[in-house]
């Protein structure tokens, strides 16, 4: 085990804003990718003439 | 069965369907394995400290930023030399993830490259070829989403990412060829790792995740095309009467 404490956890030796910084950029963005692929999806599922219904 | 079974738009869908549930759930086990060996197991670094840690999601998306070239670029030609639809499908639906690693990659790249470097960014061989791939993959995405004649797109689209992909070796290779910033290789086919057993297993562990992620998302985008694309379909229309 590395850290002491949640506090020294998050501190990340004094570099948290880098590392916590690249981390939640790659979790946003694989979080953001896979919801505008399963919109597209869904759109595409849909039967032609409820798409004008529902958009 | 004959091999070319699920070659079959149709075919791909079902099985595609059924396999995204399972990289889903390896892509959540293996980033949460990936982390905890990442965070908790892997010592600190000597040199950078905590800084290093970045490397468990900067060294995968940067492999995964190239690998996915290649591997589009492989599908392109597939498809436009065999006229195989499919094909041209998976090579159209794996640029957006391809680009996301990349811009994953230079990003990460940045917020480590500041407190170790101290410039989030120099004109060094490694990162700017790594910059021409992004824009490699924003130049098949715009050229192939411009033209609305699906087949010529595909075809206008392979030639592009032919020809674009003599730029990962470059990226591969740029630390050898040129005197950069960017350090070498820390692990290569033809030597020992240079780092601690523990910061390799995590890793590896989370460029399993990555690749896990990719299948997932490509199969999706993928499935997503193919409904689009076969719309006319007898087998499409009779799926849009199911209910959802």
């Amino acid at each position: 085990m590395n850290w002491g404490s949640a506090n020294e956890f998050f501190a990340m030796g004094g570099y948290g804003s880098y590392v916590w910084g690249s981390y939640a950029v790659a979790l946003a963005l694989m979080v953001l990718e896979p919801w505008l692929v399963s919109r597209r999806h869904r759109r595409a599922r849909r039967h032609p003439d409820d798409q004008d219904a529902q958009e | 069965m004959r091999f070319f079974t699920f070659a079959a738009p149709s075919r791909f869908y079902a099985l595609s369907g059924w396999l995204i549930p399972w990289f889903w759930l390896a892509t959540v086990c293996l980033t949460v394995l990936g982390l905890y060996l990442g965070f908790f197991v892997a010592p600190t670094d000597a040199t950078q400290g905590e800084a290093y840690r970045i490397i468990f999601i900067h060294v995968p998306a940067a492999w995964m930023s190239m690998v996915l070239y290649l591997v589009m670029a492989g599908w392109a030609v597939v498809g436009w030399a065999f006229k195989a639809r499919l094909a041209s499908m998976v090579a159209r639906a794996i640029a957006p993830t391809g680009a996301m690693f990349t811009f994953l990659a230079l990003w990460t790249g940045a917020f480590w490259g500041k407190p170790t470097w101290g410039a989030w960014w120099v004109w060094d061989a490694r990162l700017t070829s790594e910059l021409i791939l992004l824009f490699l993959y924003f130049g098949y995405i715009a050229l192939t989403e411009s033209i609305d004649d699906d087949r010529r797109a595909d075809s206008a689209g392979a030639l592009v990412a032919l020809v674009g992909a003599v730029n990962v070796p470059i990226i591969y290779f740029s630390v050898r060829w040129w005197n950069t910033l960017h350090q070498g290789a820390s692990v290569s086919i033809a030597a020992a790792p240079k780092m601690a057993e523990t910061m390799l297993t995590a890793m590896l562990v989370m460029t399993f995740a990555c690749w896990a992620y990719a299948f997932a998302v490509v199969f999706m985008r993928t499935r997503a095309i193919v409904l689009e694309r076969e719309a006319h379909t007898d087998w499409v229309k009779a799926l849009r009467e199911e209910a959802p």
